[in-house]
């Protein structure tokens, strides 16, 4: 596709019932009340020149290019923050018009570097295509003026530039910042002629900017420009696809020359990001082509031997082969495979195919086992679905939104800006949270209420809340009445009231005080519509599945299902956790969420699939390594994830892995895992291949192919020559065809194809006869279980417990600028803002320890030590520490333990006892992982490297 | 697995359905056992029950003997 531009209709679309119809240059247009003229000739296909509007902020008026004439009236008013009025007759052209806007284009030129005001052969700035417009062609002043062209580039920040010689002052990127990221971080310093875009009067590295890049977005002069676009030139064409970091899941505009992507624009039609984006989708994709990409199959024997390359068919035969010669000696259970939420949906499907019908078990997991299983136990339990309630424009409509265990502001930065955009405009904010995360104060933002709770005392949370509602009379009887099962709800009616569960009692567990606790509850219950957005922060505990039951149960007591605004919705960690999980990639239910001992949906698989299936559970990854490590599982497939660095217990993984006979990783690079590995794949990034992405709202996005598989093949290729070297063949041109698979096989998915996701830009599953075109909101009118199942939720303390050896609670999570294991930010600049892990703790803490900012400090637990520099911060409060796991240096989860979600085995990774001390070197397995990485990808080039030799 | 940790996986099952009247809570845990225990460790507990399955909570106890 030829390089695109979208349309900017200069200023937002409005949404009043009453319509006003009005002419411009004689065309009569009818458009909603409260538009402005520039937007309804806009949507005449009438372009009025313009220079600091744009349809994603409000109107402004600054520029005075859009001039326009209205009959009866005096003056030229600007069509941007004019409204149209019924009746109304407008003029956008006429010699007068003309003159004016020359008028004023040639003063903005006069203070322009003069060679910036022509377009170049490719491409060319709005400020290039206004100065062609209003047919500018010399600048009278001349250019001996006072002027700003001498002004200092700001090249501060690693992917972008500020050149105020370019800048016109029209507040774009001021308004970007404010409306649409909500960070406040830029200004307009001086007056008059000394006016001046500023970041707080310091390098936009120093300041509050996020580089979210709305402000680069904005510009009209390449004032703000891509450091990528200085150093490529224009693209040539672009290509519509989906972000590979969070579950937001953000549609891009990934601008190419050639096969060389220049920069990622978000794109305006994307339903999840509405044309917003955050520094890692935004600029953080240099990873893609980073020289450590491994783009040879390798294998070797022994994981101590160097990786020998191979072809891709050597490498497949080879693991085909040891996967074969281990099932004929251990038997048909003893290897199984992990799934990845890096990769498609289609690829998700592939591999769980392939470990059911040619590996013959069901021994496929995926790393949702790791964070958001108890999201899908929880609310298949009570709701009767494994998936978050609303689509993200809900948030629009929420009156009180609740956010437990969640830091979207780093976590899910898009999300975060809708989000913000919603308080600031008065919905009222409660956050649980041990930390006093961004949100909690911000600016125009103030949380009415932070309750700080003690890790682990999450369901205490809930119940205390639930208590509230229910011995206050504030629950919605009527709509419990029809929409839930009455015997469950009068049981936990019953638990909930219980003194116990009141948070006076429970103060003493959760550290918040009982009037805050009661306050927020009352707010939530009473203030109206009333959202819970959730991380993991409620799932990586010992009662993750509990707490999210908890939080349904709370929902339904208040009626906050089944309509706009409301809701239970988690905040999926990775671009496709959703996507996977609804694939099939837990060992005990096939896609569509539906256990494998079901006899009619196993048999519809195995018509389909024609091959026998398994109708027990298979395992999941920790009961895989507990196996391997008792010798009964040997083998594994793992595409697209680094269960060494990021699951639990670093020990017990590598010795689950060391035990085994073949571990195939399949990824873009060496990553820890690789190191136990015996062949290795090379992976595709999200640009060299075409499948869907399904975001934390359900919402199934296209994933297009920008160029082509830099090893060769896409991963879906690779799993179908695995398994065709298994001896169960499989067959498919392209990824569209295994959706339509996955379509045939999978009720939720029975509308879905890619020419109707092509056709309506994305689709929310469920996507049916019932619903065509999606479900942007579930369980209205009922839920997908019939009635709404109230579970009792008994507080039980976590069996990892504080002494005095281990006085101290760690937290792990994540920060903006790094995502997950960090395999790709790490290999981008956004090591600029975070180059290594450090370990956050409160002054108090500190300096009972004598340790000051910087120090590097030890952190064990009963698990294992590690050390790391500390950062003395008041986010935390005494007694609780806080450390991220994206840098494999580090090993974040040698600390962490073994203990997991009762229901789904999901890690317990926010709460690990530990001890914080000054250390003076790096601990043992820091250093022994030192030595042993680079021995374990050492890649061989010596011809008698031949594993088994 | 460690028995340890495989005694300790079932009793937080068996702690969670605990709250529920005694038939339901039993055919709880009896039922998530078999959904989402894979064969080889139901065959491990139950071999462990065998030998007295020390340190089970009564209610895993009695479940796991659902599973023979």
């Amino acid at each position: 596709m030829a390089l695109t531009r979208e349309t900017d209709y200069g200023t937002p679309k409005r949404a009043s019932q009453t319509m006003v119809t009005l002419e411009i240059d004689g065309k009569s247009v009818t458009v909603p009340a409260g538009t402005s003229i520039m937007r309804a000739a806009a949507e005449t296909r009438v372009a009025v020149p313009k220079l600091c509007a744009s349809d994603n902020l409000e109107p402004f008026g600054s520029c005075r290019l859009c001039l326009v004439e209205i009959e009866g009236r005096r003056g030229y008013p600007a069509s941007c923050t004019t409204p149209v009025e019924n009746g109304m007759k407008v003029r956008t052209e006429s010699p007068k018009l003309a003159k004016l806007r020359r008028g004023v284009m040639e003063l903005y030129a006069s203070d322009h570097p003069a060679e910036m005001l022509d377009a170049s052969p490719e491409g060319a700035t709005e400020f290039q295509q206004m100065v062609a417009a209003v047919g500018l062609r010399e600048v009278r002043y001349g250019y001996s003026g006072r002027n700003h062209l001498k002004a200092v580039k700001d090249e501060s920040n690693p992917y972008f530039t500020f050149d105020p010689a370019m800048c016109i002052v029209c507040s774009r990127c001021v308004r970007a910042c404010d409306e649409v990221q909500g960070t406040l971080a830029l200004t307009i310093d001086g007056r008059g002629f000394a006016s001046v875009v500023s970041a707080g009067d310091k390098p936009f590295i120093e300041s509050e900017c996020v580089s979210c890049g709305a402000c680069v977005q904005a510009c009209p002069t390449n004032s703000l420009v891509e450091k990528s676009f200085i150093e490529k030139g224009w693209p040539d064409r672009t290509v519509v696809t989906t972000c590979a970091y969070c579950g937001v899941g953000c549609s891009f505009n990934a601008e190419l020359k050639g096969d060389k992507v220049v920069r990622m624009i978000p794109h305006k039609a994307g339903k999840a990001n509405h044309g917003h984006s955050c520094v890692k989708g935004r600029f953080a994709w240099s990873y893609a082509t980073h020289r450590d990409r491994i783009l040879k199959p390798m294998i070797r024997a022994k994981i101590t031997d160097p990786w020998k390359e191979v072809t891709w068919d050597e490498a497949i035969g080879h693991a085909a082969s040891e996967f074969k010669r281990i099932q004929g000696k251990y038997g048909r259970d003893s290897i199984g495979g992990i799934t990845s939420s890096r990769c498609t949906n289609e690829e998700t499907y592939l591999v769980q195919k392939m470990i059911r019908a040619a590996f013959g078990n069901n021994n496929t997991d995926t790393c949702a086992r790791v964070c958001h299983s108890p999201t899908g136990y929880g609310l298949k339990t009570t709701l009767g679905t494994s998936a978050g309630t609303q689509d993200f424009d809900s948030v629009e409509h929420a009156d009180v939104i609740m956010i437990i265990g969640a830091n979207p502001t780093d976590a899910h930065p898009v999300f975060a800006s809708h989000m913000k955009r919603r308080l600031r405009e008065g919905a009222r904010l409660i956050i649980v949270d041990p930390r006093r995360i961004d949100l909690v104060k911000s600016p125009h933002i103030r949380a009415d209420y932070h309750l700080p709770l003690q890790p682990g005392t999450n369901v205490a949370m809930i119940n205390s809340l639930a208590h509230v509602v229910v011995t206050e009379n504030l629950v919605d009887e009527q709509y419990v009445k029809e929409r839930c099962e009455i015997l469950a709800f009068e049981q936990w009616r019953n638990f909930v009231a219980e003194e116990r569960n009141s948070p006076e009692a429970m103060e003493a567990f959760t550290g918040v005080p009982a009037a805050d606790v009661r306050a927020a509850a009352r707010l939530y219950a009473t203030g109206g519509s009333g959202a819970i957005y959730y991380g993991l922060g409620v799932t990586e505990h010992s009662q993750g599945s509990t707490m999210v039951m908890g939080m349904a149960n709370l929902a339904m007591a208040t009626g906050n299902f089944g309509k706009v605004g409301v809701g239970v919705n988690p905040l999926r960690g990775q671009n496709n956790v959703q996507g996977s999980c609804d694939m099939g990639s837990f060992p005990h239910e096939y896609p569509g969420y539906r256990h494998v001992s079901d006899d009619s949906v196993r048999k519809s698989f195995e018509d389909a699939w024609h091959v026998r299936l398994q109708a027990e559970p298979g395992l999941r990854i920790p009961n895989m390594l507990d196996a391997a490590v008792d010798g009964t599982f040997k083998g594994i497939y793992i595409q697209g994830e680094d269960i060494v660095q990021s699951d639990p217990n670093t020990h017990h993984v590598s010795a689950g892995l060391a035990a085994m006979e073949c571990v195939v990783v399949q990824d873009l690079f060496i990553n820890e895992t690789a190191s136990y590995a015996h062949v290795f794949l090379p992976g595709s990034s999200f640009l060299e291949k075409d499948g869907t992405f399904t975001n934390a709202e359900r919402r199934i996005s296209l994933v297009r192919k920008a160029i082509e598989p830099m090893a060769g093949l896409a991963d879906w290729e690779a799993t179908i020559a695995l398994s065709n070297a298994m001896g169960y063949p499989m067959h498919y041109n392209h990824p569209s065809e295994i959706m339509d698979e996955i379509a045939r096989l999978t009720p939720s998915f029975a509308g879905v194809s890619f020419e109707k996701i092509e056709r309506l830009g994305s689709v929310q599953w469920p996507c049916n006869e019932k619903a065509p075109e999606g479900t942007p909101v579930m369980h209205i009118g009922g839920f997908v279980r019939g009635k709404g199942r109230f579970m009792i939720t008994e507080f039980i303390p976590t069996d990892e417990r504080t002494s005095s050896k281990f006085p101290l609670i760690l937290t792990t999570g994540r920060i903006l600028s790094q995502y997950n294991v960090g395999a790709q930010t790490r290999r981008t600049a956004n090591n600029v803002w975070h180059d290594m892990d450090v370990l956050e703790i409160h002054p108090f803490d500190a300096e009972q320890r004598g340790i000051k900012d910087g120090d590097l400090v030890s952190l064990a637990s009963r698990a294992g030590d590690i050390t790391l520099p500390a950062r003395i911060s008041e986010r935390m409060q005494p007694g609780v520490v806080y450390t991220t796991f994206h840098h494999a240096m580090t090993g974040a989860n040698v600390v962490t333990t073994d203990y997991s979600d009762w229901a789904t085995n999901c890690p317990e990774y926010k709460v690990t006892a530990v001890q914080v001390q000054l250390a003076r070197h790096i601990s043992e397995w820091q250093e022994n992982y030192r030595q042993t990485r680079e021995i374990t990808t050492k890649i061989s080039h010596d011809e008698e490297a031949i594993p088994g030799d | 697995m460690e028995e340890a940790h495989m005694v300790h996986m079932a009793n937080q099952i068996a702690m969670f359905f605990s709250s529920y009247p005694r038939d339901e809570a039993l055919a709880g845990v009896t039922d998530h056992f078999k959904k989402f225990w894979e064969p080889r460790m139901r065959k491990q507990i139950v071999e462990y029950v065998a030998h007295g399955g020390g340190g089970l909570h009564e209610l895993a106890l009695e479940a796991v003997k659902h599973l023979q």
